[in-house]
């Protein structure tokens, strides 16, 4: 077994089939919040499913709005399993800090240095 | 973290609940931010009043119910709807009620209907060292770069948390060392009428949100004549292909008197030459078409300004666009346009003015899908994965040109 080591932001159990984001993303504009799908034709991971994903994101770029995106993929229950961020702005994980606040139900969000998360491969369930 | 008695004390809800949890997230998110302490704001902007879903709406009508109102002075981004013209948009019943009420809800808690991701042209200018709270990248890019006041990337909904409490967490661009610039950008070898061309901002704010990601630049050798139009449309491209919050521009910007202040005197850690070819292949990467014809024209993101709007009248011809052409723009701005006679000429050449949102955040181009032409970056990066329709990137000039004909029309000569 594998183990990381990084900072919890939302402590929980998650499991699902691993998937790396392979370059930045905006999740406003980026990611279909009904579908849980990468929607931005630009982005290299470009149609991938996130939901039920164990979803490392090594930064988040662009729209403020991805918080609100990150709500409403809680709230559609099209959220990945679990967050994993390169680094923690204001913006990705606040969407689940207000998840809370609304009572959804939220994921399990950890940072960790994009270089740990290379002893994973896409689709391996972890 | 430490906290005041005061800010305590909300946080225990002397303030009420709508106060006790805005303060509950600002301090959970100053923790995860690693902040030692809260520091007070004097303004904020929200970008969280856009429909997305009926979350935010939950979210803010929960916050209405609850008493919040905002403590500093505080203006309103695009909502999904022109007010001024509800039916400029087609949203369904469902997501136009959702919407609607989600806009009334930020009224309700006291901030000011101004609509527009511009509140720097509508009067919204904190000054130099002012700490702030502003969401919309494009907004906070400004009000960092532009006009020197400090604020965070904050998401939708912190804006809202720290407008409500008055503080933001002490931290990251409110701190003077991490405002400091780490890259030095050489544009020496961009040929000068490039540099001194309106197209050109938008291919350099997207090549250097590719480039740096959330580090922090200091563009040196752009001409004394770069005006705020020109840096408005740098920091919107930049901080929507990277996490830039913050750049400086050596001799123009307020914190970069020069290079090395802008350094804070010390060795930047990168020094990057932008080579005309980066630049060609940053302004290719704007369109995804080559494009013979366009379906539609839209320009204003962000907003359109009154000085964007003579520029645009110069230009307009004595008959009809073939095309659509959007413009986008606050309703301040419409205000002027109206009070100075100038709205009239402008719809009879055939051009559609957009107030309160625009046409990437909300459906108002036809659902058919086509090509669309603008000058502004951020809708080029936007178009494509919001709206379904390709690009082609030109400037003001090329995107007139090209709807008076309904074919890409671009002059190649400014690129060298």
């Amino acid at each position: 077994m594998t183990e990381i080591r990084g900072r919890v932001l939302f402590d929980g159990e998650a499991e699902g089939p691993f998937l790396r984001l392979r370059a930045p993303i905006s999740f406003w504009g980026g990611v279909d919040p009904e579908s849980g799908t990468i929607a931005d034709p630009r982005h290299p991971d470009h149609g991938a499913e996130i939901t039920g994903r164990i979803l490392a994101v090594p930064e988040t770029v662009g729209s403020s709005s991805s918080s609100a995106i990150m709500l409403e993929l809680l709230r559609n229950g099209s959220a990945p399993a679990a967050l994993i961020l390169g680094r923690v702005d204001a913006i990705l994980v606040l969407g689940v800090v207000v998840g809370r606040e609304l009572s959804y139900k939220t994921v399990p969000v950890v940072e960790v240095a994009s270089e740990a998360t290379a002893a994973f491969r896409n689709g391996e369930l972890v | 973290m430490t906290l005041t008695s005061d800010e305590q004390s909300v946080l225990d809800g002397a303030d009420g609940p709508a106060a006790a949890v805005c303060m509950r997230v600002v301090v959970e998110m100053a923790g995860f931010l690693g902040a030692p302490r809260l520091i007070e704001i004097s303004s904020a902007h929200i970008d969280g009043c856009l429909y997305h879903g009926d979350g935010g709406v939950e979210f803010a009508q929960r916050l209405v119910e609850d008493g919040a109102r905002v403590a500093v002075p505080t203006t309103l981004n695009v909502g999904a709807l022109d007010l001024l013209n509800p039916s400029r948009v087609n949203a369904d019943p469902h997501s136009y009620q959702m919407a609607r009420r989600q806009m009334a809800a930020y009224e309700t808690m006291g901030c000011a209907p101004t609509w527009t991701c511009a509140p720097y042209q509508a009067g919204h200018r904190p000054g130099l060292g002012e700490h702030v709270a502003w969401g919309e990248s494009n907004a906070v890019a400004f009000a960092n770069s532009v006009l020197g006041a400090r604020t965070n990337r904050y998401g939708d909904f912190m804006d809202i948390c720290c407008a409500v409490v008055a503080r933001a967490p002490y931290v990251g661009l409110h701190t003077d060392v991490e405002r400091l610039a780490t890259v030095v950008v050489d544009t020496s070898t961009v040929p000068e009428r490039l540099k001194g061309a309106d197209v050109f901002f938008p291919v350099l704010g997207s090549w250097l949100g590719r480039t740096l990601g959330a580090r922090i630049a200091v563009i040196d050798g752009l001409p004394p004549s770069t005006g705020e139009d020109q840096l408005k449309a740098l920091g919107a491209a930049a901080a929507t292909t990277g996490a830039v919050g913050l750049f400086h521009v050596a001799g123009i910007t307020p914190e970069a008197r020069t290079v090395e202040a802008a350094l804070g005197d010390r060795q930047p850690e990168d020094v990057i030459r932008l080579t005309p070819e980066a630049v060609r292949a940053a302004r290719d990467e704007l369109s995804t078409v080559a494009g013979e014809s366009i379906d539609a024209v839209a320009l204003g993101s962000p907003h359109f300004s009154l000085e964007e709007f003579t520029q645009l009248e110069e230009l307009l011809p004595d008959r009809r666009f073939e095309v659509p052409f959007y413009v986008c723009t606050g309703r301040g701005v419409l205000e002027q346009l109206d009070a100075q006679g100038r709205t009239g000429p402008l719809i009879d050449a055939g051009v559609e003015i957009i107030v309160d949102t625009c046409v990437v955040v909300t459906p108002i181009l036809p659902s058919t899908g086509g090509t669309l032409m603008t000058n502004s970056g951020k809708f080029a990066l936007y178009s494509p994965s919001n709206i379904g329709y390709d690009v082609v990137y030109g400037s003001l000039e090329d995107c007139v040109a090209s709807a008076l004909t309904g074919r890409v029309e671009r002059d190649e000569s400014v690129w060298g």
